[in-house]
């Protein structure tokens, strides 16, 4: 074994593997203040943990090595006094970093008063998301995308409504547990438009896996257009079959557990689909929203996302036609 | 002990070699066939068979961790469906830490510590028995359940309200928390075994300043064994209660708490971690002098690092649930504590480094584990600063980041000391050296696997992805990483199966190996391999910390034990003074009934809560059949 060797290998590689690390889910290219700074406390730790280890190989390939032995008094000496400033070294080290962590974390506890919030209620499996507002008709619900102004704290209330889940949008900030009979908070903000993806941390049963969400962040208009948009009931239907799709979201299952604003279809149980064509996704990440996709999702849902709490509702061929041309066109 | 002798009492004293040893042979004798196997207190005995059933856990627990690695390699993949990989992953977890890394460690002490102390057999035996039969069941409960299709689908921290009874449905997480139950009571059983056995059984001259390194740690686990292990009892009884009779603890709808679990695993849970890690860094402390050829450097301030550690682990428990939204003053409190674990782990990597720094190292199969472990072992206590910071924490938990560390700390800090352990000890218990050419080839293979599979597990987590998570979409580019460590991990089982192989081979072909094949100091070496069933026809007296090196032609005895009945010598806890003659018990087929009796009431009690009122009975009987006087030598003194 080479340590050292093997040792500027490890850093090599991992240096290479970091600048590839941008991505829409990654802690490695953050987009906003609060993930900037844990971005930095991580090169700091990262750095310092790489020199110190560095230091124990070398020491430790010395001491295979070398050959000259002095009388044990002496060597006990040394040993003495090595062993005593490393360890002090160590003491220093971490007090150091035992600083920095919580200079950080006082940093991300500053208070924002004119935060935009949003609540997020995690289910099993997918994302409740109320944009609240003084005025009861200013405030509508969504699920599973986030829309937010850039340059504005956001300011994202946490809450689960079954078992625990856990906010994360690496990109963005570090992640907050979503706990029945607490409330949680994060704020960040975000400087840049862009999508960034997010999903659930915490282990929350079969399909954790597929639990999703996009923070779509984008300038103040833009974002004022798309809340607008959201305030309105949902797009009529257009075409007779379409029309046809709204009678069978209606008299189906469906409006047992969804709700389509405008609509007869008022269930609470699953994500709000007023305007689930504004969406990039379905159930949480899965399928991109596309009448083909919407028809196979409501065809077998048990096999696209095993597990999940949608079931599958009998329909003819027609009908199913029908209903995702409906759905596809709430915009 | 120098009164006058009846003609009846039987001494090492008055007899010659050859009666003596066949007198002691006959006295603590297992009686072979098969009662006689079940009935054994040996403690050599009960410590081969609970090395050899943790192994065989590991190897279970493996196989999982291969099944798991098949499902990942590809994005979207549906070898396992998401209920199997539940299952799968949470008895991986569950079975690595409950039924391999503390019982393994617990075994090598029950087989080691007594030797190494130097007495007869191991303190309150027929408990000893009776743990391992418990130990035993709550394994094969567990992997019966995953079997039929039953098994915990929770994760191995079982977090309600989904392990709870509203979303944990089924008698799954029954199973879990029974399982705890049966390893809580034979981890508890086997921490107080060793606590008497090294506070009182030490052989006269030990003083604590002379206890080997793997003794201390031991006892230090032993007692963070007593403390930590209530906790988790607690909590997987609330949990049982609540699922069974309906109780609320972890309601917060009937005004329970879901962070009270919490609180109450990781209170158990942290120190879990140093409950494997100690005796691990103990085993370092004892073989690293005999590869250097010198004593260790620092003692003292080793054994220091033990206790500090063993008193840190139960003030880091909040940080894992740093993200769980508590007070921040709560969570600078924790991140200081946990950070400061770096610093008697810094004494004990540095004592080390001085020792090969001023030694001869030796570079035996032993020894090459020692360094596998620095090169690891490091890496995973720096990345344990790393995740003990608050900020980066929240970016890094439950990540596979995460998943990259402990397996660095609980694999590269725990299981290579260990399986340096057994190559090391493995000529004592069994007579026979393991190879060293394959030896070699083990560590090589170990420590190459284990980096490439775990080391881009940190990149993978920066990435975004998190842990238990039984597939993933392709467009998030975690696809080709994900082969990598999938294909390393074979590597890293083919280490693992050469392993097996050497083992198996050598105890039947290994090349013989003599009394002490390493020229170690420690006492179990003063005997011969592997050791007659009392241990040592005269109990050593010790003069210093490497008694064997110091005294290298015969060590000076103790004399004045009866020959015809079992008898120990009870010293001082400070200075190891013989204080005086005490029984030691002998075989007991009760421990087996007792175990029996008592696994009936628990696996009945996952299905209802009268068997813990009928099933009491049964167990009742078999202790009162266990400590009924039997007119044994033993009962009589």
């Amino acid at each position: 074994m080479k340590p050292g060797r093997a040792a500027r290998l490890c850093f090599l590689l991992l240096c290479l593997c970091c600048a590839g690390c941008t991505g829409w889910q990654s802690a490695m290219d953050p987009q906003g203040p609060a993930a900037r700074r844990l971005d930095q406390l991580f090169w700091l730790f990262t750095g310092t943990a790489a020199l110190i280890w560095l230091l124990v190989m070398l020491v430790l390939a010395l001491a295979l090595l070398r050959r000259r032995m002095p009388p044990e008094a002496v060597a006990e000496h040394r040993s003495t006094v090595a062993v005593g400033g490393a360890v002090a070294a160590t003491v220093l080290i971490i007090t150091g970093l035992t600083f920095a962590s919580y200079l950080a974390t006082r940093q991300d506890s500053a208070g924002h008063a004119d935060a935009l919030v949003i609540r997020v209620r995690g289910f099993q499996w997918w994302w409740e998301v109320t944009y609240p507002d003084a005025a009861p008709d200013h405030s509508f619900l969504t699920a599973n995308e986030i829309h937010i102004p850039v340059g504005r704290p956001v300011r994202i209330e946490l809450a689960a409504a079954d078992v625990i889940h856990s906010f994360w949008v690496p990109n963005l900030a570090g992640k907050q547990d979503m706990i029945p009979g607490r409330d949680n908070a994060l704020t960040f903000t975000v400087q840049q438009p862009g999508i960034y993806r997010g999903q659930c941390a915490e282990f929350c049963g079969l399909q954790h896996a597929h639990m999703a969400l996009l923070v779509v962040a984008e300038p103040p208009e833009a974002f004022e257009r798309w809340r607008a948009a959201q305030l309105a009931e949902a797009q009529a239907p257009r075409t007779p079959e379409a029309a046809e799709g709204q009678r069978l979201l209606e008299i189906k299952a469906c409006g047992a557990c969804h709700t389509v604003r405008g609509t007869a279809a008022a269930g609470t149980l699953g994500p709000d689909l007023t305007h689930l064509a504004s969406r990039q996704y379905l159930a949480a990440g899965m399928l991109p929203v596309t009448r083909g996709a919407l028809a196979a999702w409501i065809a077998d849902p048990q096999t696209i996302k095993p597990g999940n709490n949608m079931p599958m509702v009998s329909l003819s061929a027609d009908e199913l036609q029908a209903l995702s041309a409906y759905l596809v066109d709430l915009k | 002990m120098t009164r006058g002798r009846p003609a009846e009492d039987l001494r090492d004293t008055a007899l010659a070699e050859v009666e003596l040893t066949h007198g002691l042979a006959r006295t603590w004798q297992t009686p072979s066939g098969f009662w006689g196997a079940l009935a054994t207190v040996d403690h050599k005995i009960i410590g081969r068979r609970y090395i050899a059933t943790a192994f065989v856990f590991l190897a279970l627990g493996g196989v999982l961790a291969l099944l798991m690695r098949w499902q990942l390699a590809r994005p979207e993949s549906r070898i396992l469906s998401p209920d199997l990989y539940n299952q799968v992953f949470t008895i991986h977890g569950t079975n690595m830490m409950f039924l391999f890394a503390v019982p393994v460690m617990e075994a090598m002490a029950v087989y080691l510590v007594p030797l190494m102390v130097g007495t007869r057999n191991i303190a309150v035996p027929r408990l000893n028995a009776f743990s391992y039969w418990m130990y035993l069941v709550g394994g094969v409960l567990l992997w019966v359940a995953f079997v039929l299709d039953m098994g915990p689908d929770v994760g191995w921290f079982a977090y309600v309200p989904l392990a709870g009874p509203q979303y944990g449905a089924g008698k799954r997480a029954d199973i879990w928390a029974q399982m705890i139950t049966f390893t809580e009571i034979s981890a508890l059983a086997v921490a107080v075994e060793i606590v008497v056995t090294v506070l009182k059984q030490r052989a006269p001259g030990m003083s604590l300043d002379r206890i080997p390194l793997f003794v201390w740690s031991m006892l230090v686990t032993s007692f963070i064994i007593i403390l930590a292990m209530p906790a988790v009892m607690v909590a997987s009884t609330s949990l049982i209660l609540d699922r069974l009779v309906g109780t609320h603890f972890f309601n917060p709808a009937e005004g329970g708490d879901v962070l009270l679990w919490q609180h109450l695993f990781w209170f158990f849970g942290h120190p879990e971690v140093y409950i494997i890690f100690l005796p691990a860094v103990g085993m370092i402390s004892s073989i690293l002098p005999t590869f250097t050829r010198r004593p260790i450097f620092g003692y003292l301030p080793l054994v220091l690092a033990l206790v500090g550690t063993g008193i840190l682990a139960f003030g880091l428990w909040v940080h894992h649930m740093f993200t769980t939204g508590l007070p921040r003053v709560g969570e600078s409190f924790f991140t200081a504590s946990s950070m400061a674990i770096a610093v008697p782990s810094g004494i004990q990597i540095f004592c080390w480094l001085a020792t090969i720094w001023y030694g001869r190292p030796v570079l035996k199969t032993p020894m090459l584990f020692i360094l596998a472990f620095l090169f690891t072992f490091v890496i995973g206590g720096l990345t344990g600063v790393m995740v003990a910071s608050v900020p980066l924490d929240t970016q890094v938990h439950d990540t596979y980041f995460v998943v990259a560390h402990f397996h660095y700390v609980l694999v590269g800090g725990a299981v290579f000391p260990l399986l340096g352990g057994v190559y090391y000890w493995f000529p004592k218990i069994t007579g026979r050296m393991m190879s060293e050419r394959i030896g070699r080839w083990v560590v090589g293979l170990l420590l190459a696997g284990f980096n490439l599979t775990f080391f881009p597990m940190h990149i993978l987590g920066l990435q975004g992805m998190t842990r238990r998570i039984y597939t993933y979409q392709a467009d998030m580019g975690w696809g080709g990483m994900n082969l990598f460590v999938s294909l390393s991990s074979l590597v890293l089982a083919t280490g693992f199966l050469l392993f097996f192989i050497d083992a198996f081979r050598s105890a039947r072909h290994g090349a013989p190996a003599g009394d002490n094949p390493w020229g170690a100091a420690t006492l179990e070496w003063a005997t011969s391999s592997p050791p007659p069933p009392y241990n040592f026809v005269r109990i050593p007296v010790v003069e210093s910390a490497s008694p064997l090196w110091d005294s290298p032609d015969a060590l000076p005895v103790a004399t004045g034990l009866r020959m015809d009945r079992r008898e120990l010598l009870v010293s001082t806890v400070a200075d190891a003074v013989p204080e005086a003659r005490e029984s030691s018990p002998g075989n007991s087929i009760w421990p087996l009934w007792a175990a029996a009796a008592t696994t009936i009431l628990l696996i009945a009690s996952i299905f209802t809560p009268w068997a813990v009122v009928w099933g009491a009975i049964p167990v009742t009987i078999a202790l009162i059949g266990w400590f009924w006087p039997k007119g044994t030598p033993e009962d009589e003194s």
